[in-house]
């Protein structure tokens, strides 16, 4: 099952720190992880979150450094896309995977598949025995439809201001981090009751 | 694509005062109190949701505003459900009013809703009942109903089966088993969403159902699978696909777990009678009679089987195509996990796997679709006595040499080697020999895979591969630099037109540098150490210093290297070690010539140098001549200080009697005239033009290296006299050519005078400068015959009244 799953700036900004990240929108699936663990049991409410909070900015320091090295060390010149090009731009994005340790920052290993696309980062975090062809097609999937349904191309903030966008993208293609094995039909169903949604 | 708009309205959300905030609650409130609900609504909700997720700290809603959101989440509205969820997830459930999980029944929630109430569970307590809602509802429900209510429960299920699994009770697990095999296995063969044969007479009454279609547009002849396609689909065509995408975790969960009890009994019915039992279950037409647990694990099988041979159709589009391999992957991991549990599934599934590996195994682009098949074989080859030896010489052969630059690939076969060392190095011997090839992984993209050779690393330090592991570890930039010339040389004409090609690029494709890199790209261990033109390949490669993937690489070799000495001192003899000695002396000046990675490189050797002769000491006098030649040679004041520091301090400490007895006074005097010559040279001249003054600590080394020496061997305490009252003298003099820094050339002289004095009583240097070992690691209190623990037992029985 899926995590998590978010999307960051991976470039350099000048009101954070270098190497730091914003996180622009981040879902974490399921109940909280210390469910399980009898030492998070005994955090409040409060201080759950902000541990939750806080494992996300990890994985997005994380993939926003591994997006960094990876165009570093192929010395591919980024791509500027503009609006209408999400196609191209995401046949130009790069992407990866890495492992995340178990503790580091969630209890059990996991695998983050990552797509860096100009200046944002996404990424999916799932269990390390995951089906990651289908977390990848995933993962794709999702990234083109917000980059078409938010106008990611562009100047806009719409990820910020219609972020609820986002939460019906993955109620229908991710629910509750469940990756579905959906051909071409099943796709194209669950895609049309998402575009008639974005058409409110 | 990020703009400055989008970094102030995250500022304005986090810094938003007080007194605007409610005033905003105040507002959304009065909106939300009307019937009707406008764009403002929706933008005040979406607002509200930025200001409360801008932040890591929790901001705490008004309780009015908190009720009437809670109220909109059962709204008509699809956009006010998704919004106020949202909102309700990024803030603190009502204090007092925390929900109550027994009451809700989250079946009857829409999924927005639903997934708000799995995100806040507590506690296990919660999620059972929220398990045992669902499963109720599934027991109960009539087959109508709007689509998808059904289909979201199975996710919730899911997330519940992976943080709590033993939220199910048998009857729980009883009862989805049965549901999954009716979803599975006998979902509607026709097309749902009122399709029809289509004509022009075709009217309500006259529609026929439409069978299902394969992805290459034939018509299905068997029962429906995610491969399968229709104009709409029915309900449980749904089902069919959210039961498949949980069925691994499903089997993972529970037919592993729960047979623990039973897996003993299970071995030994296969051991005694395993090629009876497969002839009889390879016929299984008594499934019908089957618990539902076995039933669920023979209809899985035969789902498995029906999607390899649908995955061999030719799909008309490319996510159809991607899907398929998916599916390939997700059905061959089922099999085994199903494998695992029933070994008389082995024979059955066997003829089914190998067809399939035999079909793929020429295709590399099939090739993470091969991994999970090499799974197979690893857990079952054995039991089927099948030969394992084609896969091996893909996963440790072909992949790593041709697909090392598929970052997927890399980790999920990474990932293989991690979860299955133990079986690996027990039933594949050429896992050992194959580090040639796996390390071109980690050359290609050393961040992304360093991780998994932190962990990987030792078990392919043997003692038969130890020293080439260390030539290859030490020239991994150099194998970087190789591959990414072997992707140019394919990729780039042989003439680039009127353009300046890379010197290097050239070299590569020089014949008579051949043999240099194809040594560098071999695949296994065992033709060489290392070639004997490595300093020819390094200046073929120098230009390739600054490129990125090869500076990335060398930040990356000296935490291996020290992974490598940690493991080898573990399974190296003396004389291995001895031979490693030597490997770092030579190697020292033989590295591609990047400037912070020779620097770094001497720092591991003379760290673990140094960690070899303690614990051997005898192997300095074994190695005494090589040590002595790099000792001896001035350069090596300059090029390697650190490792030439290292050396003579091991030499002053251990070329000692005590440490080996086969070492005599005249190689005590001769390695005393070996360093007490460059001594003496580095301290009358200049350094040579280009380096900086060798630093103190040398100097002093040296000294206090020489007299150790003369303390063991008397005679030499005079020369080591004049050499120090000549110190003496010149640095009376000011400055001095070898010292750049007055306060050094102060504190060498001190220690010399300090070691002086020391020599002046002989008998005493020796104990002072090379403590004997009971000195050195006293025992004071362990030791029960010496005086203080019998003091204290006195004491005590003096004290204490009989």
């Amino acid at each position: 099952m899926v995590r998590c799953f978010l999307i960051h700036t991976v470039c350099p900004l000048s009101a954070v720190a270098p190497g730091e990240s914003r996180v622009l929108y981040s879902r974490v699936f399921g109940p909280d992880e210390g469910v399980q663990s009898a030492q998070q049991r005994e955090l409040s409410p409060e201080e759950r979150r902000l541990l939750q909070k806080e494992k996300v900015a990890v994985v997005a320091r994380q993939v926003h450094s591994a997006v960094s090295l990876s165009r570093e060390a192929s010395g591919r010149l980024l791509v500027e896309t503009v609006p209408g090009e999400e196609a191209l731009a995401l046949q130009e994005a790069d992407s990866g995977v890495m492992r995340l340790r178990a503790g580091d920052p969630f209890s059990e290993e996991m695998s983050v598949l990552w797509l860096g696309v100009q200046s944002l980062g996404f990424a999916l975090v799932c269990e390390s025995h995951e089906n990651l062809l289908l977390a990848e097609g995933t993962l794709r999937n999702l990234t083109r439809h917000c980059l078409e349904h938010l106008h990611m191309l562009g100047q806009g903030s719409e990820v910020l201001l219609k972020s609820n966008r986002i939460d019906v993208l993955l109620s229908r293609l991710l629910p509750c981090g469940q990756l579905l094995f959906l051909n071409h039909r099943f796709a194209q169903s669950l895609e049309k009751e998402v575009a008639a949604y974005m058409a409110k | 694509m990020y703009s400055h708009g989008s970094e102030s309205l995250i500022k304005q959300a986090r810094e938003i005062q007080e007194p605007e905030l409610q005033k905003f609650y105040n507002r959304l409130v009065k909106l939300l109190q009307g019937k009707e609900f406008s764009h403002e609504t929706v933008d005040s909700l979406q607002r509200l949701h930025l200001i409360l997720s801008a932040t890591k700290y929790t901001r705490t809603l008004p309780s009015e505003l908190q009720k009437r959101l809670s109220s909109l989440l059962s709204s008509p509205s699809e956009q006010l459900q998704v919004l106020s969820s949202a909102v309700l997830r990024e803030t603190l459930p009502l204090s007092g009013q925390e929900r109550n999980y027994n009451q809700d029944n989250i079946s009857q929630l829409n999924s927005h809703a639903a997934a708000l109430l799995l995100s806040q569970a507590g506690s296990r307590a919660d999620l059972s009942s929220l398990c045992a809602q669902l499963l109720r509802s599934l027991e109960s429900r009539p087959s109508e109903g709007p689509s998808h209510s059904l289909t979201h429960m199975l996710p919730i299920l899911n997330t519940i089966l992976t943080h709590s699994p033993e939220c199910l009770t048998e009857d729980h697990m009883t009862l989805l088993s049965k549901k999954l095999v009716d979803w599975l296995r006998y979902a509607s063969i026709t097309q749902g969403g009122g399709a029809s044969s289509g004509g022009f007479f075709t009217g309500p009454r006259s529609r026929q159902p439409v069978p299902i279609a394969e992805l290459d547009g034939t018509v299905s002849g068997d029962f429906f699978t995610v491969l399968c396609v229709g104009q709409g689909f029915t309900e449980d065509q749904w089902m069919n696909v959210f039961s498949f995408s949980m069925l691994r975790h499903w089997l993972l969960t529970y037919h592993s777990v729960s047979n623990g009890n039973t897996a003993a009994d299970t071995d030994d019915r296969s051991e005694v009678d395993g090629s009876v039992v497969s002839m009889v279950s390879a016929t299984s037409s008594t499934s019908r009679l089957l618990p539902p647990k076995e039933r669920l694990r023979e209809k899985a099988f035969q789902y498995c089987q029906r999607l390899i041979e649908q995955s061999d159709r030719k799909a008309h589009k490319r996510t159809d195509t991607e899907l398929q391999r998916a599916c390939l992957v997700e059905a061959v991991c089922i099999l085994d996990c199903l494998c695992i549990e029933d070994t008389s599934l082995v024979f059955r599934a066997f003829p089914c796997i190998k067809a399939l590996f035999g079909r793929l195994s020429s295709d590399l682009s099939f090739a993470r679709v091969l991994l999970p098949l090499a799974q197979f074989y690893l857990n079952h080859g054995e039991i089927a006595a099948v030969d394992c030896e084609c896969v091996w010489n893909l996963v440790f052969g072909r992949f790593p040499a041709d697909l090392f630059n598929d970052p997927f690939l890399a980790h999920e076969l990474l990932r293989f080697l991690r979860v299955n060392l133990e079986s690996l190095q027990l039933r594949v011997p050429q896992y050992t020999r194959s580090f040639p090839n796996l390390l071109k992984l980690l050359a290609w993209d050393s961040p992304a895979v360093v991780d998994d050779f932190v962990d990987l690393l030792p078990s392919l330090v043997t003692a038969g591969t130890a020293v080439e592991l260390l030539h290859t570890l030490l020239d991994l930039p150099c194998l970087s630099a190789t591959l990414i010339l072997q992707l140019r040389s394919a990729s780039l004409p042989i003439c680039e037109p009127g353009g300046r090609s890379l010197l290097s690029l050239d070299a590569f494709r020089n014949p008579s540098y051949r043999g240099l890199f194809l040594f560098l790209l071999r695949g296994e261990a065992g033709s060489g150490d290392t070639i004997d033109r490595l300093s020819t390949l390094h200046e073929l490669l120098a230009e390739a210093a600054d490129w990125p993937r090869v500076i990335q690489c060398t930040q990356t070799v000296p935490v291996l290297l020290h992974i490598f000495f940690n493991k080898v001192i573990t399974v190296a003899d003396e004389k291995l070690l001895a031979h490693l000695i030597l490997v770092q002396l030579e190697r020292s000046s033989l590295l591609l010539n990047i400037p912070n990675y020779i620097k770094e490189i001497h720092r591991v050797f003379s760290c673990h140098l140094l960690r070899l002769c303690k614990l051997h000491p005898s192997l300095v006098v074994d190695q005494s001549h090589e040590l002595l030649e790099f000792a001896g040679t001035t350069a090596n004041v300059y090029s390697k200080e650190e490792i030439y520091t290292h050396v003579v301090w091991v030499l002053g400490e251990y070329l000692s009697v005590s440490c080996d007895s086969r070492c005599s006074v005249r190689l005590i005097t001769s390695c005393f005239e070996a360093m007490e010559a460059v001594l003496f040279e580095i301290t009358s001249s200049a350094p040579p033009p280009g380096t900086s003054s060798p630093a103190p600590r040398v100097i002093t080394t040296l000294m206090s290296a020489l007299a150790k020496l003369a303390s063991r061997s008397h005679d030499l305490i005079p020369r080591v006299s004049m050499f120090l009252s000549k110190l003496r003298k010149v640095s009376r003099g000011g400055s001095v050519v070898w010292c750049s820094d007055e306060e050094d050339l102060v504190a060498i002289v001190t220690r010399g005078e300090e070691l002086w004095s020391l020599l002046k009583a002989p008998g005493v240097a020796q104990s002072v400068l090379t403590p004997p070992p009971h000195v050195t690691t006293p025992q004071w209190h362990r030791d029960t015959n010496v005086a203080m623990p019998l003091r204290l037992r006195a004491l005590t029985s003096l004290t204490h009244s009989q």
